[in-house]
């Protein structure tokens, strides 16, 4: 390989960021780089630049947040399915919270609250974005490492911040938020009208805005680094698309989420510096509420939707990627339809800033601004149906080989497929009428983001732990995952569409007072049981993880998928900089398996004389 | 405790089990050489899917049969048959989809499973097959929409004129119900006249309010449209009433709207369903503290005779409860408080 590696110029994007640097001769060269800097275990491991190391932290983050998310709806599933039935070890645990073993209501809000912000946010938008943006896109661009190391480090601390802010508001005397994830006011703007709307909506709200922050630092830095540091040869019709998807991931959330910090901050000053952006005419708890009058609590949403649906794609999309990137490899065939692929993801992404009040069609908002939005809102159902059409059609006359990872991207298309349809009855106002804030709305975005969104992830950590850790995590393990979830997650959320056809509400303590809601005590024990199962399931697979960092099977050979994509050309353990030498030079996309009797063709392979090239 | 304890001691036996048996399906497999181990594990994973296809088909169908009578499938109210026939429209089209992609999916993974000599096959992309994918569910989708904006506007579009008016107000945790009176007209509120004993701040300034009538329950009448004035006085409540698909949120400062028509009284439904205790029940459907689940309000769907002898029976508010009490000279207060600022605003604003 020559020297006169021409690769795009790069410029320091900062002070102290020493990833790209120019020698004596003013030249820009590729090379490794573990020789010139000396590292410490602070800077190696703790505050670490590098996208690998920052890739993993999200990752552990992640499942401790997602450990925390998951024992959080153990527990409310409890009150759930077996309702005035004491547990003794719940007082034990939680004082308070539980007195005589029965959780009380103001701990219930609690948990919902918290299980929606913590597995929303904290897990599958930090953790799925967080951790595989950081693996991923620099390896699959080939690059050395992000645009700008610095901000990446920081965005991880920004996350680990407000992971501590969210945790520390458990331990207030009034508890953490219990205000619904959604928080809306005045609920959440008046500080008396909920144990929870106290100290720990304070802390909610100032730790979503660390959280922010890590998410536009993050942000920023995966669209620089696709834009900017792609290798050469590498145009974007070459890029897989786990790369394109994490790309409008990102812009999506570079867009929406100052929304959101604007909604909380707005939402603050109510609270703690007397104004009223969302308070008027309140009365409650016996007396007027004085010096807050003007506001309008229909602000808030349409604040909070503007960020919250989108936040929606922000979750979802990193899944359609490394569900594309799973299939194609595992089924040794090309992604079906590539181009469709990246333009159903382009409209989705400019369609999902344009839905939000989909949320709130039962507001008292103008009708004819709602039909708008119900118009818009299933159209993209027409982008989201092309994309499982494609997946199916990748399958087709496939070769499929089912490790874990595989599983997962497989039970992803199926649960997407239930959970996408129907929010074509929730999108479509007159019907939202019945079905708004019933368990309906649970079964489907649970489906839809809980499980789908879940299950990418977690056939990306499959997929991607070679590369992450040199080892293998145990296939048993990974199997015995996979079939619990999948079998347990139909269990527990399917019955929920028919409560919600019933009527029953969310956000529900007891149904005791309701002879209209209250005929569903044994299916309700049953999706306890299975969520406790499922849980059970997760627990196995964290071990496996653990576990397998230490002692799994190692990897002997450095592409054990035997993929296309750039990632699997560095050695084993990838240090600072990924490639030892030049980063390599790309000829072609990512999707050539089964080509002309080849069984894959990576991308670092010229075209040979005469081979049919497409459009790529 | 013990039993906790005795639990978890199993749990953590089960784990330990199950590990100990992954890892020697690790090693078998190393021993026998990963080509075999995979491809067992494609034929047993591939079968498994097939299996859950099928046995998730079965459970699919047993449950819809199961569930059917607990779900409300048929609305006590005109618009709510509108949006049951919608309803079915949509679980036509979406279940063709849902049946023919699922079984698609499983169908493919399990005969496209790796075997010694099957081969991929180089196939890329299809434009002509993504147009049509694409055009056809966007003509469905557009159906769809169609149907629902129009009957979207009905519902949400003007109430017919022999309307009767219920006001319903939300607060922590229960609702108030205001009724007209004889005169057909329910009486102005400001917000500034809330106090303990006048609930939902009716003006008693305006002659209309002088004969409106608080309840404890929502009665209407059969056949007769009635448009729900929808208040809160402190968070957003919702007004849900699942039989006549009814759904609306309360917010504080502003009043929403709804308007319907229930179709069978509660006498009616109790011989329907054979149940004598039933009730049509309002429920709160937008979390509103603690006490949201008990937010219950009953409604009474009655004949107009019915409705007649009972409203007839009920008694002014402000006769019963303000008119030469404590509470009247407090409102006079507050009225005259409220008509100076007012008049200050009206100034202010004049100069601006």
């Amino acid at each position: 390989m020559s020297n006169e590696v021409s690769s795009p110029v790069v410029h320091p994007v900062f002070e102290g960021d020493e990833t790209h640097h120019q020698d004596s001769e003013g030249e820009l060269h590729d090379h490794g780089h573990a020789e010139h800097h000396k590292e410490y275990f602070f800077t190696k491991y703790i505050f670490s630049q590098d996208h690998k190391t920052i890739g993993k932290q999200f990752l552990f983050t992640g499942i401790f947040w997602a450990f925390v998310g998951g024992m959080l709806s153990v527990i409310f599933r409890l009150q759930l399915g077996f309702p005035n039935q004491s547990f003794p070890i719940l007082e034990t645990l939680f004082g308070k919270w539980a007195p005589g073993g029965i959780i009380s209501p103001e701990f219930y809000y609690m948990l919902v609250t918290m299980h929606g912000t913590i597995l929303v946010f904290f897990v599958l938008t930090a953790g799925l974005s967080g951790t595989f943006a950081n693996l991923l896109l620099p390896l699959q661009c080939g690059a050395r490492d992000m645009a700008s190391p610095f901000l990446n480090m920081l965005s991880y601390w920004f996350f680990f911040m407000a992971s501590c802010v969210m945790l520390t508001s458990f331990f207030l005397p009034s508890g953490a938020a219990d205000v619904g994830w959604t928080f809306y006011p005045p609920l959440s703007g008046v500080k008396e009208s909920a144990p929870g709307a106290g100290l720990g909506a304070d802390f909610w709200l100032v730790g979503m805005a660390l959280f922010i922050f890590s998410s536009l630092l993050g942000g920023l830095n995966y669209i620089t680094t696709v834009l900017n540091l792609r290798t050469k040869g590498m145009s974007m019709n070459r890029l897989p698309l786990t790369v394109w998807a994490l790309l409008i991931t990102a812009i999506l959330g570079l867009i929406s989420f100052p929304v959101l910090l604007g909604a909380a901050i707005l939402l603050l000053f109510d609270r703690n510096l007397g104004t009223s952006f969302y308070l008027d005419k309140i009365y409650i708890n016996g007396h007027p509420l004085e010096g807050h009058a003007g506001g309008n609590a229909i602000l808030y949403q349409h604040l909070f939707w503007f960020l919250g649906h989108p936040e929606v794609y922000i979750i979802i999309l990193p899944a359609f990627g490394l569900v594309s990137e799973v299939i194609a490899n595992n089924a040794r065939k090309p992604i079906f339809g590539y181009r469709a692929m990246i333009l159903s993801m382009l409209a989705i992404a400019i369609l999902a800033f344009v839905v939000w009040a989909h949320h709130m069609f039962v507001t008292g908002l103008n009708p004819f601004v709602a039909s708008v939005f119900v118009l818009l809102t299933l159209l993209v159902a027409v982008p989201s149906a092309v994309k499982v059409f494609n997946w199916i059609a990748t399958l087709w006359q496939g070769n499929i080989r089912f490790t874990p990872a595989m599983l997962f991207a497989i039970g992803f298309v199926s649960m997407f497929i239930s959970g996408g349809l129907t929010g074509i009855y929730l999108g479509n106002s007159a019907l939202d009428i019945q079905l708004h804030d019933t368990y309906f709305v649970i079964a489907h975005f649970h489906i839809v983001m809980g499980i789908s969104a879940f299950f990418g992830m977690l056939a990306g950590v499959y997929q991607w732990f070679p590369k992450m850790f040199g080892r293998f995590m145990n296939n048993t393990l990974g199997y015995i995952h996979f079939w619990i979830t999948f079998v347990g997650a139909y269990a527990i959320f399917w019955p929920m569409h028919y409560m919600g056809l019933a009527g029953v509400p969310r956000r529900y303590y007891s149904f005791d007072a309701f002879q209209s809601f209250n005929m569903f005590g044994d299916l309700n024990k049953f999706m306890t049981i299975a969520a406790m199962l499922v849980f059970f399931a997760q627990i196995l697979f964290i071990l496996n993880f653990v576990y397998s960092i230490f002692r799994g099977r190692k990897m002997t050979d450095p592409n054990p998928w035997k993929s296309n994509t750039l990632e699997w050309t560095t050695k084993i353990h990838p240090g600072h900089g990924n490639w030892d030498g030049p980063i390599p030079e790309v000829y072609r996309w990512p999707y050539d398996y089964s080509k002309n009797g080849d069984e894959f063709i990576p991308q670092t392979e010229p075209y040979r004389p005469g081979e049919e090239k497409l459009h790529h | 405790m013990s039993t906790t304890l005795l639990v978890v001691i199993a749990l953590v036996l089960f784990v330990i089990v199950i590990f100990q048996l992954a890892r020697t399906t690790e090693y078998v497999a190393m021993l026998r050489g990963e080509e075999k181990a995979q491809l067992d594990a494609d034929k047993v994973n591939a079968r498994l899917f097939l299996v859950f296809m099928i046995g998730g088909g079965i459970a699919l169908v047993w449950s819809l049969v199961h569930y059917e009578p607990y779900m409300i499938l048929h609305a006590s109210s005109v618009h709510g048959q509108w949006l049951d026939s919608m309803f079915n429209i949509t679980l036509f089209f979406t279940g063709i989809v849902f049946i023919i992609t699922q079984v698609m999916l499983f169908y493919f993974v399990w005969k496209y499973k790796h075997t010694k000599d099957r081969k991929a096959l180089y196939y890329p992309e299809n434009n002509k097959l993504e147009m049509w994918w694409t055009v056809i569910p966007a003509i469905v989708l557009t159906a769809l929409v169609i149907i629902g904006i129009y009957r979207w506007f009905q519902i949400t579009g003007p109430e017919p004129a022999d309307s009767m008016v219920v006001e319903i107000t939300g607060q922590q945790f229960a609702w108030n119900y205001r009724y007209p009176g004889p005169d057909g007209k329910l009486g102005n509120h400001e917000y500034e006249y809330i106090d303990a004993i006048n609930k939902v701040g009716i003006d008693f300034n305006d002659p209309a309010a002088k004969d409106d009538f608080m309840g404890s329950e929502m009665h209407l009448v059969v056949n007769k449209p009635v448009l729900l004035r929808i208040r809160s006085k402190d968070v957003i409540h919702d007004v849900g009433i699942p039989w006549f698909r009814v759904k609306m949120d309360a917010v504080p400062g502003l009043t929403t709207r709804f308007w319907f028509i229930p179709t069978v009284t509660t006498a009616d439904m109790r011989t329907k369903l054979n149940n004598p205790d039933f009730n049509y029940e309002i429920a709160c459907d937008q979390l509103c503290g603690k006490g949201h689940y008990g937010m219950k309000g009953l409604v009474i769907v009655q004949t107009q005779q019915e409705y007649d002898e009972w409203a007839s029976k009920q008694q002014s508010f402000y006769e019963t409860m303000v008119k030469g009490t404590d509470e009247e000279k407090r409102f006079a207060d507050l009225s005259a408080q409220l008509k100076t600022q007012k008049a200050a605003e009206a100034a202010k604003e004049h100069h601006e």
